[in-house]
């Protein structure tokens, strides 16, 4: 019998002698620190819990009033125009830039950070991986504006000839067709790369960490069995990692989908009358930039409210994602035990 | 076993930081003006010590901090605030209470919207009428960038066709008919709007549909019915043009002379006017006061056949209570209008990319400033 400390519960009881208990580190009859410590963390657990619900639940009836006003489908128009007698607002094209550009940050950002995290653990020299993985976990003590600043003014101006290959090659799929409006770095693709550098620090410093918990066990029974390096990542190092990196990716992912700043700087806007298109070479605005850009005009009740329902909708949308996530994860669980 | 642990608690740590970071990201920022303290005395009777908070127009950003640095400079012991955020939330701010005074760029709405009239808020938050106090001039400037023209001339049919999508390239025949002797090329027009709601698109469209109502379709408002592709703030749009060979947009003055863009002249019927201050005073001098007595809310006439008049422009109002409910603030407040309506401080913002005000208006700015109490 032991416990985590190394000491046995059975050293601690009286003996039938009377001498007092012996107590070594005070840890196993201890009921009081045991019942504030459980209070705290429980307490905390109920915090967040609640503290989520409430933001849920502001969000709705913030909402609602304005979604009853609304004089057009919420979920399948494209206009805007929230305020005024006749409110009419959807979120077909915010919901389309708001995924779009996440999944194309997720496409760039997943396979580079996996691989950039195998690279540390499995391949670099011990004196480059240090390095290496703080360099990476440097990035994300960048601010958004920087990034957004950088893709605008130094980043934007090389994209040009990316998005016209692109075009060129696959520009007969709608998806890839780039007509040159808007400008290549302020389509939504751009902000996708963008986006993938952003989140590639969250992806990489957990995969890192799953990476690294492998047990040399695994490692070593799969080359011992004959297996090349590339072989041993394979069938040791990724089924075991996998659900960490499918939570470094959701981590990531949630990320992407609510990042601000960056995105309000580069994208470019539909005009009113501008046609849907299915590019991501298009222009567009995601839930939160249009937040973001519109937030100093929040004049009515009736208009706020407009805004805060597309924030519902981001919030349903996370969720989703997040507990979409965790079904993997638990599914994936029997591999890594 | 330890080292695992720490190394555990590292990555934890970690883990936070990334959490913590991705939270920390949007600021608006609030605008602390802080000038040198070479402190002058001359106009000791006209300082406070203290600090005022106004909040609004980003309309105004540039021109208000320059002059509270000014003030400041004047009067160590005062200090003027400034929170850009938005002429809306300006307002609901000094509605609120929230703010001393707020700036906006256009004055307070005498008529119901979405069931609340500005005007009629602001009196009775203030206990008394809040005066529109014009102190800001700032031309909107037609901005372009376009290789090989630094000199162009757009009419107002024109200018509301090139941003309604119908002209596309720069050599159309309707803009070189209005630009003898320059040589256009075949470059295609890409339009620049703001995408957030904006006073400047708001007069900008008040401006075409006054001008050319023909050509014009839509109703003027802060959000951009035109064609063309939007940008967040300002500052987007005039980056959007100058890293865009073919870009024109429309963006105040100072925006255009930062970004090195060129501006365009316009042509309102009575002949070709550059963008200067004088031709903005000329506008402004003409335009004609909406509010009653000292509430100097003004009509531009954007139509204006003036010789010489520069049509489009953007009047930023100071707003504030005629009589306040806490005399010392008043009285702080009319110390900093007094030294923002001064020739002085209308020189300093004159230099970057504003227009003073013309001398007719700044006498009626000054008469209502004296009535603050």
């Amino acid at each position: 019998m032991s416990s985590i400390t190394g000491h046995s519960a059975i050293d601690e009881l009286p003996s039938g002698d009377g001498r007092p208990p012996l107590d070594a580190d005070k840890a196993g009859t201890g009921r009081l620190g045991d019942r504030i410590f459980g209070g705290l963390a429980t307490g905390s657990g109920i915090f967040v819990i609640v503290l989520v619900s409430l933001v849920g639940v502001f969000l709705v009836i913030q909402a609602v009033p304005s979604l009853l006003n609304n004089n057009a489908n919420f979920l399948t128009s494209r206009e805007w125009v929230p305020s005024g007698a006749d409110p009419r607002f959807g979120i077909v094209d915010l919901l389309w830039a708001t995924v779009i550009t996440s999944i194309l940050a997720m496409a760039i950002a997943v396979p580079l950070g996996v691989s950039v995290a195998l690279f540390i653990t499995q391949y670099a020299p011990a004196w480059l991986s240090k390095p290496a993985a703080t360099l990476v976990d440097l990035l994300a003590a960048v601010p958004s504006i920087v990034y957004g600043f950088w893709g605008l003014s130094v980043a934007g101006q090389y994209f040009d000839s990316v998005a016209k290959a692109i075009d060129a090659v696959l520009g007969w799929i709608p998806v890839f067709e780039f007509n040159g409006s808007p400008i290549a770095k302020s389509t939504l693709a751009f902000a996708g790369v963008i986006l993938a550098i952003m989140i590639l620090p969250i992806v990489t410093a957990i995969s890192r960490e799953v990476f690294a918990q492998v047990p040399t066990a695994h490692k070593e029974a799969a080359l011992a069995l004959g297996a090349t390096k590339w072989e041993m990542i394979r069938t040791a190092v990724l089924p075991f990692g996998k659900p960490g990196v499918i939570s470094a990716a959701m981590l990531g992912l949630g990320r992407a989908l609510g990042e601000t700043l960056a995105v309000t700087m580069l994208l470019s806007a539909l005009n009113a009358s501008a046609a849907f298109s299915l590019s991501i070479f298009g222009g567009g605005e995601t839930f939160a930039s249009r937040i973001a850009n519109d937030a100093g005009e929040f004049d009515s009740a009736q208009k706020t409210g407009a805004y805060i329902a597309a924030g519902l909708v981001l919030f349903i949308l996370t969720f989703i994602v997040n507990a979409a996530a965790r079904v993997v994860i638990e599914r994936r669980k029997a591999f890594s035990e | 076993m330890k080292i695992q642990r720490l190394g555990a608690m590292a990555s934890l740590a970690l883990v936070g930081s990334i959490a913590l970071t991705a939270c920390g990201s949007d600021n608006t920022g609030e605008t602390t003006s802080s000038g040198d303290t070479t402190a002058n005395s001359s106009a000791a009777s006209d300082c406070f010590e203290g600090t005022l908070n106004a909040e609004g127009s980003s309309a105004q950003k540039n021109a208000f901090e320059e002059v509270a640095s000014g003030f400041k400079a004047k009067c160590s012991g005062a200090t003027v605030n400034y929170n850009p955020s938005g002429s809306g939330a300006g307002i609901k701010q000094f509605i609120g209470g929230q703010v001393d005074f707020a700036g906006s760029d256009s004055a307070l709405k005498t008529v119901e919207k979405d069931g609340k009239i500005e005007a009629k808020e602001a009196e009775t938050a203030c206990g008394s009428p809040a005066w529109n106090i014009p102190m800001v001039t700032g031309p909107i400037a037609v901005a372009y960038n376009v290789k090989g023209v630094d000199k162009l001339t757009l009419t107002p049919a024109v200018a509301a066709d090139i941003f309604q999508g119908k002209i596309t390239t720069w050599n159309d025949p309707k803009i070189a008919a209005i630009n003898s002797g320059v040589t256009l090329p075949a470059t295609a027009i890409k339009v620049f709007f703001r995408s957030d709601e904006s006073g400047t698109t708001e007069n900008f469209t008040k401006y075409l549909k006054a001008a050319a109502e023909a050509n014009w379709p839509g109703e003027p408002a802060k959000t951009w019915d035109g064609k063309g592709e939007g940008k967040a703030k300002s500052a987007g749009v005039a980056e959007g043009v100058k890293s865009t060979d073919g870009g024109i947009t429309y963006v105040e003055w100072s925006y255009a002379k930062d970004n090195n863009l060129g501006v365009a002249a316009i042509d309102n019927g009575a002949g070709a006017v550059e963008l200067n201050s004088e031709s903005v005073g000329k506008a402004v001098a003409t335009a004609e006061q909406t509010g009653t007595g000292n509430d100097l809310a003004l009509k531009l006439d954007y139509a204006t056949k003036e010789p010489g008049a520069y049509p489009i422009n953007l009047v930023t109002y100071e707003i504030v209570c005629s009589k306040g409910k806490d005399a010392d603030k008043q009285k702080n407040i009319k110390a900093f209008l007094k030294y923002f309506a001064s020739e002085e401080a209308q020189k300093t913002i004159e230099e970057i990319g504003y227009a003073p005000l013309p001398a007719e208006v700044q006498t009626k700015v000054a008469t209502a400033i004296d009535a603050i109490s």
